[in-house]
């Protein structure tokens, strides 16, 4: 299971890092997702790899999981889904105002007079 | 328990939500909540500054779980210091901005509420993992904040703002894993227990932790390599959120001198200063960098963002020696270099609204209206930004260069400080003569419809007062900030507030 999970982090780590580094938006998009999802396995097992524990301390187990780590993922999962929400919608309206999906901006001079305040 | 130091957090938390769905419509009454909300905090943060201007450290054990098991705010000499610093720099920049900014989109007062929220949450947290949900707290305003009046440009430049910062909090839950996985906590007080207690097994895990933790706040901090988003997103953003963010470099700052002294400090074996090797190179081609920014700069918003990554490279290179009096040499130029940017983002929107056609490009047009009074602010705040006398960037450069001298690397300290500082001066230099003297041989006038009032100025001035006033008391502020100093080198008085301090006021 250790293997498992560390090239599940390690593959989709890579393959986020490669799209974030293309020049579109919708790749960036979709890199910076993958690195999430690598970033919620990673602090997953942080907590070390435990399996059918509770995360509470109880009689009636044997020991017992970190819950800290799983409250991290929780929260790194909302803030991270929101912001993805959040960059689909942004480079949607970037395509449609500026009429290309390039992640580039145009050095200030270069689309003089266009520029809305 | 002590609920003073919960209130810059509460008091903007509150205002915010109340501003965005009571007073949604009515862009007077949402003025009024914000300025009072913003004046308020001023107060606030003298009063914390007070509490902790005898060196106590007071910490606050949040729904009284005690650390280190629940979140605490700490406020110590550093976070008091910085909350003052965004307060006031909160409240000149909202009255920069009610003079027409606010309403050229939709809930501009609320999310300026979040940003400053999150901020001083920010300074104010003694944990790891709720300094990462402030930093989004105050990242997510930012964003909202960053797109304030639209534009295709703008848009766009947001979009790689938010990609980077994303990728920045990556980063932080990768880190932040690594640290947690090996020391069992993330209490900043505690971590500084654990990581002296890691096993030697574990050193490299940590130690990669402690670093990935570095490249985050260098994120934040616009340090080179990851300092490229800056200029960009700064020239985009409307002037006054650009003039906020002046602030929000200083959160990386600030976390990198609050991390790299308490938990990797003096006390914390193997571990001991990880961040020195990285951050005195790094900080040094900053510096660089950003001085061939101001000088190859195209428009005015571009050569500012250069000069406030140069100023980065200044403020970080001293706090790269961890030495105590570099270190409060550092922390004088950081407020230094956070008023006078601030200043130096808003003379580029004056110049901007009253150039129609031309905006704050560096071409000679015809003279605009105001060019004097507006011309003096620039030449007062780029003098304090290159550190010329007698502005208190000269007093911060002096300092630094002084607190140096006995140091391995005072040779490339002082060499590229004052190089830059050459030219960083002529950059600007270069810059105003084209906006302003050379306007004054141009025939005619340009026309703009500027809204009329004195708020823009006044906001200005209060800037451009606070590096008089800086100047003027040097003296008691260095005093302030060397005992702040002193408090971050010696971290016990801090450890125990928050271990064992926090039990005995809760109860």
């Amino acid at each position: 299971m250790e293997f498992m999970v560390a090239t599940a982090v390690g593959v989709m780590t890579a393959g986020g890092i490669y799209l974030v580094l293309r020049a579109r938006t919708y790749p960036v998009v979709l890199g910076l997702t993958l690195l999430s999802y690598a970033v919620n396995v990673f602090l997953f097992a942080m907590g070390r790899l435990t399996i059918n524990k509770p995360p509470v301390i109880s009689d009636f187990a044997a020991g017992y999981t970190d819950p800290l780590p799983q409250a991290l993922v929780l929260t790194a999962i909302v803030i991270s889904f929101g912001m993805t929400a959040l960059i689909v919608a942004m480079a949607l309206r970037s395509y449609l105002e500026s009429d290309s999906d390039h992640v580039d901006v145009p050095l200030p001079g270069e689309s003089q007079g266009k520029d809305a305040q | 328990m002590n609920h003073w130091v919960i209130l810059p957090i509460l008091l903007p938390a509150l205002v915010a939500p109340l501003i965005a769905l009571a007073m949604r419509f009515d862009i007077v009454l949402a003025r009024i909540f914000s300025v009072a909300s913003a004046s308020l905090l001023v107060v606030l943060a003298c009063i914390l500054m007070a509490m902790a201007y005898d060196g106590s450290v007071h910490s606050y054990a949040l729904g009284n779980w005690v650390a280190p098991f629940g979140i605490v705010l700490v406020l110590d000499r550093l976070s008091a210091m910085m909350v003052l610093l965004t307060s006031v720099i909160g409240l000149a920049v909202l009255l920069y901005a009610i003079n027409g900014w606010d309403k050229r989109g939709a809930h501009f007062h609320s999310l300026y509420q979040f940003q400053l929220m999150g901020i001083n949450g920010a300074f104010l947290t003694g944990d790891v993992f709720n300094l990462f949900v402030f930093f989004e707290v105050l990242l997510i305003a930012s964003y909202g904040l960053m797109l304030h009046g639209g534009g295709s440009l703008r848009v766009k430049a947001g979009v790689q703002y938010v990609a980077i910062n994303l990728i920045g909090s990556t980063l932080f839950l990768f880190a932040v894993g690594l640290i947690y996985s090996v020391t069992g906590t993330l209490n900043m007080a505690d971590l500084a227990v654990g990581v002296r207690d890691t096993p030697a097994g574990d050193q490299a895990l940590l130690h990669t932790g402690a670093v990935l933790l570095l490249l985050v706040f260098a994120v934040k901090a616009a340090l080179v390599p990851v300092q490229f988003w800056l200029p960009g997103t700064y020239a985009n953003a409307p002037a006054p959120v650009a003039a906020l963010f002046a602030i929000m470099t200083k959160v990386g700052a600030y976390s990198i001198i609050r991390v790299y002294t308490l938990i990797f400090g003096g006390t914390s074996g193997e571990v001991a200063w990880v961040a020195e090797p990285w951050l005195m190179p790094a900080a040094l081609v900053t510096l660089v960098i950003g001085a061939f920014g101001v000088l190859a700069a195209r428009s005015l918003g571009q050569m500012v963002s250069f000069a406030v990554i140069s100023s980065m490279g200044t403020l970080l290179a001293a706090v790269g020696v961890f030495e105590r009096e570099a270190m409060a040499a550092a922390l004088y130029y950081m407020i230094h270099s956070t008023l006078a940017g601030a200043a130096l983002f808003l003379v580029v929107d004056l110049v901007t609204e009253r150039r129609p056609g031309h905006g704050d490009l560096l071409v000679v047009a015809p003279r605009f209206a105001q060019a004097g009074l507006i011309s003096a602010f620039f030449f007062l705040a780029a003098i304090a930004m290159a550190g010329l006398p007698p502005l208190s960037g000269f007093v911060g450069k002096l300092l630094i260069l002084d607190a140096v001298r006995d140091t391995p690397q005072v040779v490339w300290l002082w060499g590229l400080i004052l190089a830059t500082s050459l030219i960083i001066i002529i950059g600007f230099a270069r810059g105003g003569s084209t906006l302003f003297w050379k306007s004054t041989a141009q025939p005619g006038e340009i026309a703009s419809k500027v809204p009329a009032g004195t708020l823009p100025y006044v906001a200005l001035g209060v800037l451009v007062a606070g590096t008089v006033l800086m100047t003027v008391f040097a003296g008691p502020v260095m005093q302030y900030l060397e005992e702040t100093a002193y408090q971050l080198f010696n971290p016990g008085d801090y450890q125990s507030a928050v271990l064992f301090g926090g039990l005995a006021g809760g109860r």
